[in-house]
Parts: C-alpha cells; structure tokens; sequence
C-alpha cells in the first residue's frame, strides 16, 4: 500500500490503521491465516469467512471530502459502517478526537456517535411515520435538545437544502431526490463533526444526482465539514472528492487526488477503471477550453494591463497583437515592475514560461503540465492565435462528464 | 413385552394440584380482583339504558368507520335489543373487553421481548403454538380448580386462548422494521428505549393492531365456549338452547355473536387504518 499520500501537516480528523474486518464466528483463525499470506478467497474457502477488509490504513483530514470508492463487494459499506461502528470491526484501530472507537463502550459510543457523526443512508431511511420536520429533528431530539431550538435548527437545515414549505409533508409524498435532501437535512441539522455518506446519490437519477453533488459541494465549500463519501461510481468520485481511497477486495488499492488517480495509477486495476472514464469519447484541450474573459493587447501601457487583471480578479495575463497571436503572458507583478521603472509598453515584460497546446492535444497529457504555480494553459492554432485557455478543473469536469455519456 | 404407559395425565394433573394448593392465596387474589374488575364494567355498561349506549356505540362507529358501520351499528343492536338479548350481549362485551385488555398488556411486552432476543424468541414461539393448537375447551378444565365456576375462570381461559396473536404479531411488526432505519437510529446514537419508542413501536402499530384484532376475535369465540363453565352471556343463551333442543332460540344468540363479532372487528380494523 502507498503510504506516500499522507500528508503529515494537515490536521487529522479520524486516523485509521490496520483495520480488518472478518464476517464469521471465527475470525482470529482468518486473520492468521491472511498474515500467512493466504488469499482471501483461499480464506473463505478453507474457514467459510469472508475477509471483508483487510489491513486498512488511512486519513480523513480536517474539513476535507474524502471519498471512498470501490465496486460492488470491495468493502466500502463495511468500511463506513466500521467509522461509527454500526458493525464491529475484528482487528484495528478507528481514532477520532482520540478516542479508539472500536475499544469504546456502550454509553462512550452512543455518545461518540452523537457528537460526531452524522449519516446519509443509499436509500434515505426516513422514518415513514414522521414528516419531513420531525425526521430533520432526528438527530437532535435523540440528543435531548429542548424543543423549540430543535425545531428552529431543523427548519434552518431544510431550508439550506431547499425544501422549504415542505415540513409537514410525509416522505412517501416526496420524489426520491427531495427525500435525499431531508436525509442530508437530518444530517446537517445534528451538527456532528463529520458526515458520513453511504452512497448518499446512487439511488437518484442522473440529472438530479449531478444537481445534488453540485449542491453538496456548494455546502461543503461553505460549511468545510469533514465528510466521507462512499460511491461505486468513479465519475462521482472524481468530481466531489478532494482525495480518494480506491478499494478493491477489501484492500486499498490507492489513496491520492483526482488528479493523482487520472494521472499516476497505482496499477492495472485502476488503470482499467479510469480508462473507462475516457473511453466515450477522446477528449481534447478544445472541449475542456474556455473562452478568455480578458487578453490585453501589445499595445497597452502597464497600467492598463494591471487594471484589467484587477476588474477580473486574476494575476496574470495573456498578451497579443492586433490578429490575436499570443505574444506572452504577464504577471502582475512584472506589470507592477514595469510601472516602477516607467516603461510605457509592457512587451519587454512579458514571460514565455508557460504551456501552449493546439486544440486537439489530448486532455489526459495536460494533466503533467499543471505545475505547482500553474498557470492556465493557453490553446493556439497554427498561427499562434489565442482560442482559449484550459484550467485545471475544468480538464477534470470534462472528464467525468464524458464518462456519464 | 408389555410397555409401561406414560402416566403423562396423572403428573399434569398432581402438578395443577400442588398448583391450586400451594398458590390458592395467589389464585384467590387474582378472583377476587378480576371478578370486581368485571362487575364494575359490567354494571357501569347495564347502568346506561340500552338507547344511550346503542346511541354512544354508534356514534364511535360513525367517527371511526363512517356512515356505513353507524348503520349496521344501529340495525344490528336494535335487533339484539329486541330480540331480549341485550342483557347476555353486554355480559359477553364484558368479559371480550376485559379478556381482551389483559392479554394485550401481558401480550405486548412479551411480544417486544421476544422480537428483540433471540433466545427468547426461541423459547416462546413453541410455547405459543401450544397454546394456540391445544383444543380451547381444555383449558377450562384447569381453571375450575384454580378460580371456580364462573367469570374468572372464563378470563382465565380466554386470556391463555387468546394471547397468541397479539404476542405473535408484536414481535412480526417489530422484526418487520426494515434494517436500514435500525441502522439510522443506530447512527444517531439512539439508545435502546428511543429506538424502540420512536421507531420500532411506531412502525410496528399497523401491524400490532392486526393482531390485537385478532385477539378480540379469538376472545370473543372463546367466552361464548366458557359458557359450559358457567361464564354469562351470549354463551349461556346457546348452552341452554342445546340443553333443551331449541334450535330458534340457539340461533338467534348465535346471531347476536355474529352481529357483536363484526361491530368489534370493523371497528378495531378502521382504528388501524386511521393510525396509518
């Protein structure tokens, strides 16, 4: 296992290591005969248990989406399930806030559970019998919180999902994507440190699911919950996950960025799986480019070129001739420079320390080119004129949109 | 070669024995208790003329079913009412009501015990076909020396009779609860009496209600037959009818059980269905 992506300065939120997990009454005799090297196959062959997770080490850092991804059978439920403990693990340790959670007992989990975790089901399990208020109320009235802050909480977290108006409805009267939102509504109005994610979209169609993962990264981006996101579905992954711990048989396989993943994997089996991310079509620069919202021309003074950076928000600036070849870029710091020492046009500052492509690079070698200090990339045709440029998310949106056709 | 015979009878019988001896304080409380419980219910339901309470009955039905159950509420009652029924009706209301609430309150705990260990579930669904196939009128011969002729010993024996359902259907409504609500309750640190108060109970309602249903059906089926061990009522009306081989009057009490058997079962079925 590849050890490589733990990051020691990030704060850790929930440190898992050696976490091993046997489906059977046993399951001392299958770990030993797993730490003789057997396979788990082998395993389930000779004892009649199954290794359901093996060895398992990872982060969950502070504040990030960590996605957890894995075909049907290579352990993710289990996995999510072993965090909070709604199934025993059979080795390992799960430390959050410093707690083991496996060595906690009964009143120490109940009480680590409410504090810390909240969780979204595949299914919604909503209570049938309670309306949409009282189910976002779950959590809460669990804990003992008093009734009128539980219900101005709850009908605060429905609100930030968009099902305003909807409090007294019952779920079986609402469509399986608004269903899901009470589910995340339940879990965003317990305000437990981390939010687990069970296949939270899988069960919605696909437009709705895009909506709700849009949605969720709108929350996340705003509320920087730690959340742990379990899906089958690589192009899911790929778009709302800040890192990702691939699974297979009930070993990682790899731990690393989107980026990572597309770019360096760790071997056949992920290479086979990212392929069919682009296999829908070749993907080129053009269809992940985007259109410049500001060049500046050879022509303009510094000053003009450093305003128009500042209107935009951005730091740098590409820069062309009247038929629009790329001359270069400037950075507005040479920008800066350049009015400093009172040149009044700005081609002597310009850097050519950047990447240009033609429109039909393929997209997966532009992955290399982001460097740290990245710059977008520019698209030129044949007489360097200036299409568009490429930014790094965008090459990865294109990737997992292509991967839904 | 010649087999010993299994005195099987004789140590049940010895057992019931020392039972009855041992306990007879115990067993004379139990009487005493239940026999006041019947009379006051009895004489509080006898105290309203028969207008008023048909009026009150019809009216639940009207509230809980609709128009449709008031009148056969009314129809069938005025009929009891005027065949010179009323009076055995009420009687045999009684002991259902009160058979009924005492099999449901020891039902139900035990149906929630048995759904949530599996060990015990174990240990009660044999017991409960038992009770359930032993043929009914057995149970009366031990309630004689336990409580005596009479309305006690009828209790006794409709409760044993009719317990099964309500136990049985609590604990198939419990297991019913799908897992992945469990598991929700679970993840939100739920303790043992929240899951089970706000939402295995809840969930379980519909179903637990089929089988109070059922036991009000199987009780009232049950004090009719305890008529032979002197209980009052409807059952007494078709006993004597037997007795002296007057099938008319057999008939007409047996149609007032019908009339009081479907009023009872419409009417808990539609308190189901207004739960759900």
């Amino acid at each position: 296992m590849d050890e490589s992506p733990m990051d020691d300065s990030r704060p850790v939120k929930i440190k898992v290591r050696g976490l091993s997990k046997v489906f059977g009454k046993h399951p001392q005799k299958a770990l030993e005969l797993r730490n003789q090297g057997m396979k788990r196959s082998d395993i389930l062959e000779k004892t009649g248990q199954t290794l359901g997770l093996s060895n398992i080490s990872f982060d969950v850092y502070e504040g990030e989406l960590l996605v957890i991804m894995g075909l049907s059978g290579s352990g993710k439920s289990t996995l999510i399930r072993c965090l909070n403990r709604l199934i025993e693990t059979s080795e390992g340790e799960i430390i959050i806030d410093g707690e083991n959670i496996p060595k906690l007992n009964d009143r120490a989990l109940l009480e680590c559970r409410r504090r810390h975790f909240s969780m979204v089901f595949q299914n919604f399990a909503l209570f049938p019998h309670r309306t949409v208020q009282q189910n976002a109320e779950f959590g809460l009235e669990i804990r003992g919180v008093e009734k009128n802050e539980r219900y101005k909480i709850a009908h605060n977290s429905l609100k930030q999902v968009g099902l305003e108006g909807w409090e007294d409805a019952y779920p079986n009267q609402l469509s399986g994507g608004m269903q899901q939102r009470v589910g995340l509504a339940r879990a965003l109005a317990n305000d437990a440190t981390v939010l687990l994610m069970d296949e939270a979209f899988s069960a919605l169609d696909p437009l709705i699911r895009k909506d709700m993962q849009q949605e969720l990264l709108q929350l996340q981006s705003k509320m920087q919950k730690t959340t742990v996101f379990i899906t089958h579905d690589l192009d899911e992954a790929l778009n709302i996950g800040d890192r990702i711990v691939l699974l297979k048989d009930g070993e990682i396989v790899q731990i690393g960025t989107p980026e990572e993943i597309l770019t360096q994997p760790a071997d056949d089996y992920v290479r086979r799986f990212i392929e069919g991310v682009d296999r829908a079509r070749i993907l080129t620069a053009e269809s992940a480019m985007r259109p410049l919202r500001s060049t500046a021309r050879d022509s303009d003074g510094p000053r003009t070129a450093l305003r128009r950076m500042s209107d935009h928000s951005i730091d740098s600036i590409y820069v062309t001739d009247r038929d629009r070849r790329l001359l270069g870029l400037l950075e507005a710091d040479a920008a800066s420079r350049a009015i400093e020492e009172g040149a009044d046009t700005i081609i002597a500052h310009l850097t050519q320390d950047f990447r240009k492509v033609p429109p039909d690079e393929p997209l997966h070698n532009l992955f290399a080119m982001f460097s740290d200090k990245s710059f977008p990339i520019a698209v030129i045709d044949e007489e360097q004129r200036l299409l568009g440029v490429v930014v790094k998310g965008a090459v990865l949106d294109e990737l997992a949109r292509a991967g839904e056709q | 070669m010649d087999i010993p015979r299994i005195p099987l009878g004789n140590w049940i019988e010895s057992g019931l024995d020392w039972l009855t001896s041992e306990y007879s304080l115990v067993t004379r409380g139990i009487s005493r208790f239940t026999q006041t419980g019947i009379d006051v219910l009895n004489d509080s339901l006898m105290w309203l003329p028969e207008w008023a309470l048909l009026a009150l009955i019809t009216l639940l039905c009207w509230k809980l079913a609709g128009a449709r159950l008031a009148i056969g509420s009314v129809a069938g009652l005025a009929l009891i009412w005027n065949l010179g029924l009323w009076d055995p009706m009420i009687e045999t209301l009684t002991l259902v009501v009160f058979a009924t609430l005492v099999a449901v309150v020891i039902a139900i705990p035990v149906g929630i015990t048995a759904a949530l260990s599996n060990r015990l579930y174990r240990v009660i669904m044999p017991v409960l076909d038992f009770m359930q196939t032993m043929p009914a009128f057995v149970y009366l011969i031990p309630a004689i020396p336990f409580f005596g002729i009479g309305s006690v010993s009828a209790i006794f024996a409709t409760v044993i009779f009719s317990m099964p359902p309500a136990i049985r259907f609590t604990t198939l409504g419990i297991r019913q609860v799908p897992v992945e609500l469990i598991e929700a309750a679970d993840a939100y640190g739920a303790t043992r009496g929240q899951k089970l108060f706000k939402v295995q109970l809840p969930l379980s309602l519909p179903t637990v209600m089929a089988g109070i249903n059922q036991t009000i059906m199987l009780a009232l089926s049950m004090v009719v037959i305890a008529a032979m061990i002197g209980a009052d009522g409807l059952g007494s009306e078709v006993w004597r009818a037997i007795q002296r081989l007057r099938p008319g009057d057999g008939f007409e009490a047996g149609i007032a059980v019908v009339i009081l058997a479907m009023l009872l079962d419409r009417l808990t079925q539609s308190l189901r269905k207004t739960r759900q």
